[in-house]
């Protein structure tokens, strides 16, 4: 368990509690602070979910939905590898452009050079690890800041892409390729599945592996974590490959959907995945955040973006709201850290 | 009445005039600052009680004092950056109301604090009048900086251009940039809060010649220093402080370093310090010829099963990057360390972990503990609990609720983030840290630091109980009743060196003091 989740457990009874009175209110707020995002942002998603279903005729339909999931698995997908970048402090800004190089590769490695489209996926998976991995080192062996590694990627990653494609998009995957964006097993989408692998997978990395532990711990303090023998190192670069690999994958998914590698493909794709990271509770000086807070994220960003084509509004005023989203939950994340005190950051 | 004129405070003997004048005449003579009654309460400590004082112009007035004495924020208030609970503060004979460094500047009075407050990519000339830029209308006229700057430099005796940028001096010149920016508001009055401290003896000598110099234009310079050496180099009268109150205030000619050790270091020994006596076993660590980039010099030292031997010390001796430097934390240049016999070859923490070692850092915020998550994930920081490639979550849940109640650590749930709890109790979080590492030799930095006089007793218990199960531990501390309760045998460090072992039957708190002060042995 996280220390996001809330529990049923007993209240302290106060008791040797140094704060005896106070201690039981802290508690409580202490044991909400974490969840209050996530429960805000799942609040959220609710409503504008409902709001959309009466207003937009269109929005509540087999079709709509199953797109949304579709769009919201791509966003999803690379929200959990950069939740994971976010809880140690850190941020991957590159993932939309590196998602791009991971379909382009992907797609060629079916259409030009003839693999099978499970080779294929998995080369853009690799790719996107490998992009993760430069971010890695330039993080924990160079000593970049994680911003500007992964800032640099981003335009690295987007350079490659324009330079292998010549900017023109790559088509002719086999028809298999489509099912991994378009199909459907039984009743449930294939993309859906991949989302719920995902964030099992990486809700079991965060709360059950020593890389999860680390991660929050660097991101509470990397020094502590150093001087109690942890690799530091190592795990920061783990991480931004994980990130990167997630990304790769996000990027084979889209390009399933739209069935072709396009080289712009993923542009600013960024924001609407660290909002979804940020909207579902994660602190952005590290040390918290959790798998499904940043699902809810990702699942309001989609919904919001969904629901305004559906209503006929135009990309940039979705830029305006998405962007607003951003302030008021990094607002409440600090509201919430100065009201318990937690500290002055 | 006397007038102080530059005849009276010419050259060395008149720096002396200016002090007997003082002494002979207090109260007639027109004092640069006169204290009358001040206190300084903050909620449940009184820092500094009714202290009555006045300094002359052209004196070089030091105030001596163990930590928390209350000579900082006795400066503080001069200095207008505290206010004064009580009492009353002349500055040039004009009495003065807290009104914010502002206004200190306007008076004349400037403060260099131990950290020094420059930016350091602006140049010299930009840093020495930061908000007092020469010109109108928001332009810098920049040749008249640049001509007042080099006045200024030379006053300070600092031969460089003042197009430098500010982050490529050496410490001992960004000091005087300092100097020089405090004198930039036409100071009557210096405060200089250790400013040794951070230089080697041949700066530091400079430095006094800068002091003298400044003194023989009339300045008062009031000198905070832990330095016994150097009280009698630089300073006309001394006053010392302890637990905020004046103790004496006396021309340095009538004491000796013997009677200011007294007087700075003469309290009761409270007995909050339960240490048993245990046998001691055999040599368990052992560390030799260590040396680290000038803060650690060629140290060696045993310590024995069982043992608890304290590191003596001034801030900046050296006994922390020691520490951090048998732990791994920073790799030693040259040096060994061994445990029970056998040579380590420690390359970072892990290392000296798996070895047995184990460290609570002096700052549980800034190094110790990861403050916004719980008490278990704290405990089980150096060693997790692991099933295969998983962390064991109900080990990890048995042995933290384990440790808590062992060390009795006030939490109703190990989940509880730690920054939740009192600082005695977090120190015990990291306690259980190493214990669950297996930690055999235990460096303990300042471990009493921040906590109340109840948590501390309970921690020293545990140290103590510790050692008696055979353990040996290494304490480093400030507070000497600390060590001299504690500890079976004092390491005392004195810049970087090992300079003296003082064995328990012949614990003093003037030998020690002498020891890491350098002051010469000699009250025996």
């Amino acid at each position: 368990m996280s220390e996001q989740t809330p529990t049923s457990e007993q209240q302290p009874t106060g008791g040797r509690e140094p704060e005896a009175g106070r201690g039981l209110v802290r508690s409580l707020s202490d044991r909400l602070s974490g969840a209050i995002s996530q429960v805000a942002a799942a609040g959220a998603l609710i409503v504008v979910f409902i709001v959309l279903s009466i207003i937009a005729p269109s929005f509540l339909t087999a079709d709509n939905l199953f797109n949304l999931g579709s769009q919201t698995s791509v966003k999803a997908v690379m929200a959990v590898g950069v939740t994971l970048v976010i809880i140690t402090g850190g941020i991957d800004l590159s993932v939309g452009s590196v998602a791009a190089l991971s379909g382009v590769v992907g797609v060629m490695l079916m259409a030009t050079f003839g693999f099978n489209p499970l080779i294929g996926v998995l080369g853009g998976i690799v790719i996107g690890a490998a992009a993760g991995l430069v971010n890695g080192l330039l993080v924990s062996m160079v000593g970049l800041p994680p911003f500007i590694a992964t800032l640099g990627m981003l335009s690295v990653a987007r350079g490659l892409v324009l330079i292998v494609t010549g900017a023109v998009a790559v088509f002719g995957a086999p028809e298999s390729f489509r099912l991994l964006g378009q199909g459907v097993i039984g009743v449930v989408p294939i993309p859906i599945l991949v989302i719920v692998v995902v964030a099992l997978g990486g809700h079991f990395v965060l709360t059950r592996t020593r890389l999860g532990r680390y991660a929050y711990v660097m991101g509470s303090n990397s020094e502590a974590a150093r001087l109690s023998g942890v690799p530091v190192k190592r795990h920061t670069t783990s991480v931004y490959v994980l990130s990167g690999a997630l990304a790769g994958l996000g990027g084979m998914i889209a390009a399933s959907r739209i069935n072709s590698g396009q080289p712009n493909f993923g542009e600013g794709l960024e924001l609407d995945v660290i909002a979804a990271v940020v909207i579902g509770g994660a602190s952005l000086f590290g040390g918290r955040g959790t798998v499904w807070g940043s699902l809810i994220g990702a699942f309001l960003v989609a919904v919001i973006r969904n629901g305004a084509v559906q209503l006929g509004i135009n990309t940039f005023y979705q830029n305006v709201l998405i962007g607003v989203i951003i302030w008021l939950a990094v607002w409440w994340d600090r509201y919430q850290r100065r009201k318990l005190g937690a500290d002055s950051g | 009445m006397i007038r102080i004129t530059p005849e009276l405070v010419d050259a060395e003997r008149g720096r002396f005039a200016v002090a007997e004048s003082v002494r002979s005449h207090e109260g007639d003579v027109p004092l640069a600052v006169r204290l009358t009654a001040v206190s300084k309460r903050f909620p449940g400590v009184i820092a500094v009680s009714e202290v009555d004082l006045g300094v002359a112009a052209g004196e070089v007035h030091v105030f001596a004092g163990e930590n928390g004495a209350g000579k900082s924020t006795l400066m503080k208030m001069v200095a207008q950056i505290e206010a004064p609970t009580s009492g009353t503060i002349e500055i040039g004979g004009k009495p003065v109301s807290h009104q914010g460094p502002g206004a200190a500047r306007e008076l004349g009075v400037s403060m260099v604090h131990q950290e020094f407050a420059l930016a350091p990519d602006l140049s010299v000339a930009e840093n020495l009048f930061i908000g007092q830029e020469p010109g109108r209308f928001g332009w810098v006229a920049k040749g008249r900086e640049r001509r007042n700057a080099r006045e200024l430099l030379a006053r300070v005796g600092l031969d460089i251009v003042p197009e430098r940028k500010v982050g490529s001096l050496s410490t001992a010149q960004q000091q005087r940039v300092e100097i020089a920016k405090a004198l930039a508001v036409d100071a009557g009055v210096l405060i200089l809060d250790e400013p040794t401290a951070s230089l080697t003896e041949g700066e530091g000598r400079e430095l006094f010649g800068i002091i003298g110099e400044l003194c023989r234009r009339g300045i008062a310079v009031l000198y905070i220093s832990h330095r016994l050496d150097e009280i009698f180099e630089v300073g006309d009268r001394v006053t010392v402080m302890r637990d905020g109150a004046v103790v004496e205030t006396s021309p340095v000619s009538e004491l000796d370093e013997a009677r200011l050790v007294r007087l700075m270091v003469g309290r009761d020994v409270d007995n909050l310090y339960p240490r048993t006596h245990t046998e001691l076993g055999p040599v368990r660590l052992s560390v030799s010829g260590l040396s680290r980039g000038g803060q650690v010099r060629d140290v060696s030292f045993d310590v024995r099963a069982g043992e608890i031997v304290g590191m003596a010390g001034l801030v900046g001796a050296g006994r922390t990057e020691l520490a951090r430097s048998v732990f791994g934390a920073e790799v030693p240049d040259s040096g060994t360390v061994s445990l029970d016999g056998k040579p380590l070859r420690i390359r970072g923490p892990a290392d000296a972990i798996a070895a047995g070692l184990g460290y609570l850092t002096e700052s549980r915020k800034d190094d110790g503990l990861a403050l916004q998550l719980g008490v278990d994930k704290n405990i089980t920081l150096a060693r997790l609990p692991m099933w295969s490639v998983l962390i064991d979550l109900s080990e990890e849940r048995e042995l933290t609720q384990r440790h808590r109640d062992n060390l009795r650590i006030r939490t109703p749930r190990t989940s509880r983030p730690v920054r939740m709890l009192s600082g005695g109790n977090q120190q015990k979080v990291v306690l259980a840290r190493w214990l669950e590492a297996g930690a055999e030799v235990l460096f303990c930095d300042e471990p009493g630091r921040g906590m109340d006089v109840g948590a501390k007793s309970e921690m020293f218990a545990e140290l103590d109980s510790l050692a008696s199960q055979g353990r040996s531990i290494v304490l480093i501390s400030s507070y000497l009743p600390e060590l001299m309760n504690m500890c079976d045998r004092i390491l005392v460090m004195r810049a970087g060196r090992l300079v003296g072992e003082v064995a328990r039957e012949e614990f003093s708190e003037e030998r020690i003091v002498a020891l890491a002060t350098g002051a010469k042995d000699n009250h025996e």
